[in-house]
């Protein structure tokens, strides 16, 4: 066997570091002891109480919510903005919103969280709305930073696609809004669930900035995560952190299929142009 | 630019206004301009009431007066509370970044010469992590570090030492929080930009002779640059204004500005010191941000 490099060893040695604690958090969830971290026997205990937990159940259905109508939402804005970044020559105002997309992907988040809350505080001020903070507040905050990162997947992707097939279009007498939906839209597509994804997580895990911006009535399940581990570990918590850690792999799962499986087909659509003698 | 591209961004011309609008405004109403109120609240004074600070703008016995202060910006410097809070903040984030390039350079490098078919499973199983939840990746290693820990107990265990170590609330544990939380981010970049990596320039180097290492330093070093910056970026920005980590992992001594914003917010409810606080930090990370910016609109527009 031959001797495995050294970035190849440090890439396992990355890869146990990042798996690691995750195993241990899935572990103790079956642990019967209320100590975390003392193993007393295999069981299924935390489970059955994370599910009779009335306060974290209502959280999770409050994120599921805002995360559903923020991911929407930032992905119409999102590829807007990339289409803008991507297809249109210079105007004014381009370097700004290429800035706008681009800042809010490092930006700290008690910074865009408190600008946010005094933005909506101004405005209820200035126009009466909006009169309490709440999901609705929490929607338009998740959807700003959100619509950033759907910009840069889109937009990484309307980089690649053949420009002819729209010039074509567009010559045989299409208009452009017909073109983007017919031609372009379903191109992008794989990019667009890519991306709606990758917001509907961002949004599910904030939160810093739902804290600025939520009012008495939204708590989301983070807020409610964090106010329990502020005390210490919790068994349910790690029940909670296996749910989530199981949902995401799956997902990830059928999403490496999916993308292997369209591999595939190309590849063989390749190898039968190339036997046809292209 | 092609002349596709040129013809195409003509063709597209008519109606554009509306598309561009969209986007920019709601940008504009959301993300910039709440910037400028937090800097019009920096300057204003603290005041017990229902929004807890005072007005700008003062219209009275018909003349308009205009009250700002500075004090809140004064008050920062009189305390060494904040200065402390800044400093530790940019050597913790210094630090964790430069541990995360060292660890993720090789893995990015690695997954990027792995043969193809590896390649997607090797990233998603770098970027699943980021997909399950931040805060509870935060707490995973709170059962691992705490006094009675695992790492403690296996420790005490083998015999190598006779009480537990504190690690829980250090900044050891932050910087490892930090490092743990922020390297698929590393990664990434980097590993976009060194797939993109021409091998035939590595082979010339090695027919003129160049050993591995010359090579790696003098052809794949500077070609990866890029990857560099925005990796580093990605943690260093969002690694200044931490809360999450800082709280969790954090002890007495580990003074973090994200966190005394935080607490100058929640807690003190001091509306104009909190919004000073946000003013300089961001002051401090728009040369990091620009620096970004120039890297990835490079990456959105080429």
């Amino acid at each position: 066997m031959r001797k495995p490099s050294f970035t190849t060893l440090m890439l396992i040695a990355g890869l146990l570091f990042l798996y690691l604690p995750m195993v241990i958090l899935v572990v103790y969830s079956f642990n019967s002891s209320r100590l975390v971290t003392v193993w007393a026997g295999f069981s299924g205990r935390w489970y059955l109480e994370l599910l009779r937990d009335r306060q974290i159940l209502a959280a999770v259905w409050t994120s599921l919510r805002i995360a559903f109508f923020s991911a929407s939402m930032a992905v119409c804005l999102g590829t807007l903005a990339a289409f803008v970044m991507v297809r249109f020559a210079r105007f004014r105002g381009k370097t700004a919103l290429s800035s706008m997309v681009t800042a809010p992907l490092v930006m700290p988040e008690v910074i865009t969280g408190l600008s946010l809350l005094l933005l909506f505080v101004h405005m209820a001020q200035l126009v009466g709305w909006p009169a309490d903070r709440g999901m609705v507040t929490i929607w338009i905050a998740h959807t700003t930073f959100c619509s950033a990162y759907v910009a840069v997947v889109v937009a990484s992707r309307l980089r690649e696609v053949d420009l002819s097939l729209e010039e074509a279009a567009l010559d045989l007498g299409a208009p452009p809004v017909r073109t983007f939906f017919q031609i372009t839209l379903p191109v992008i597509a794989p990019a667009l669930a890519a991306g709606w994804l990758l917001a509907f997580t961002l949004s599910l895990d904030d939160l810093v900035i739902a804290s600025f911006v939520s009012g008495p009535g939204a708590t989301t399940l983070p807020m409610v995560v964090f106010s329990s581990v502020r005390m210490g570990v919790s068994p349910k918590i790690n029940a909670l952190a296996t749910l989530i850690i199981l949902a995401v792999s799956l997902a990830t799962f059928i999403a490496w299929y999916l993308m292997r499986r369209s591999e595939a087909r190309r590849r063989q659509a390749m190898l039968q142009d190339m036997t046809a003698g292209r | 630019m092609t002349n596709l591209t040129v013809r195409l961004r003509r063709r597209l011309k008519p109606g554009r206004g509306w598309v561009i609008a969209v986007p920019l405004l709601w940008l504009t109403l959301f993300f910039l301009l709440p910037f400028g109120i937090v800097l019009k609240i920096s300057l204003s004074e603290a005041a017990i009431s229902i929004p807890p600070y005072g007005p700008i703008f003062d219209y009275a016995n018909e003349t308009l007066n205009v009250i700002v202060t500075f004090s809140n910006y004064l008050f920062l410097t009189t305390d060494t509370l904040y200065v402390s809070a800044y400093w530790g903040s940019v050597k913790i984030a210094l630090l964790a970044t430069v541990l995360c390039l060292a660890l993720g350079y090789p893995m990015a490098y690695a997954m990027a010469r792995a043969p193809a078919r590896w390649q997607l499973v090797l990233l998603l199983l770098v970027m699943l992590p980021s997909w399950t939840s931040f805060l509870i990746r935060v707490y995973a290693w709170m059962g691992i570090l705490s006094n009675n820990g695992l790492v403690n107990n296996l420790l005490l265990w083998a015999g190598w030492i006779d009480s537990p170590i504190r690690m829980l609330n250090t900044n050891f544990a932050v910087i490892l929080g930090i490092v743990y939380a922020y390297l698929p981010f590393m990664v990434l970049p980097l590993y976009a930009n060194l797939t993109r990596l021409d091998g035939s320039l590595l082979e010339a180097a090695a027919d003129l002779g160049s050993r591995k290492f010359n090579t790696f330093l003098k052809v794949t070093l500077p070609l990866s640059k890029g990857g560099i910056i925005a990796g580093s970026m990605l943690v260093f920005i969002p690694a200044v204004g931490e809360y999450v980590i800082p709280e969790l992992l954090g002890g007495p001594n580990t003074v973090m500005i994200g966190k005394v914003l935080w607490e100058e917010f929640f807690h003190n409810r001091d509306w104009p010191v909190a919004s000073a606080l946000a003013m300089v930090m961001l002051a401090i990370l728009i040369v990091p941000i620009a620096l970004f910016h120039r890297y990835q609109s490079r990456e959105l527009e080429e």
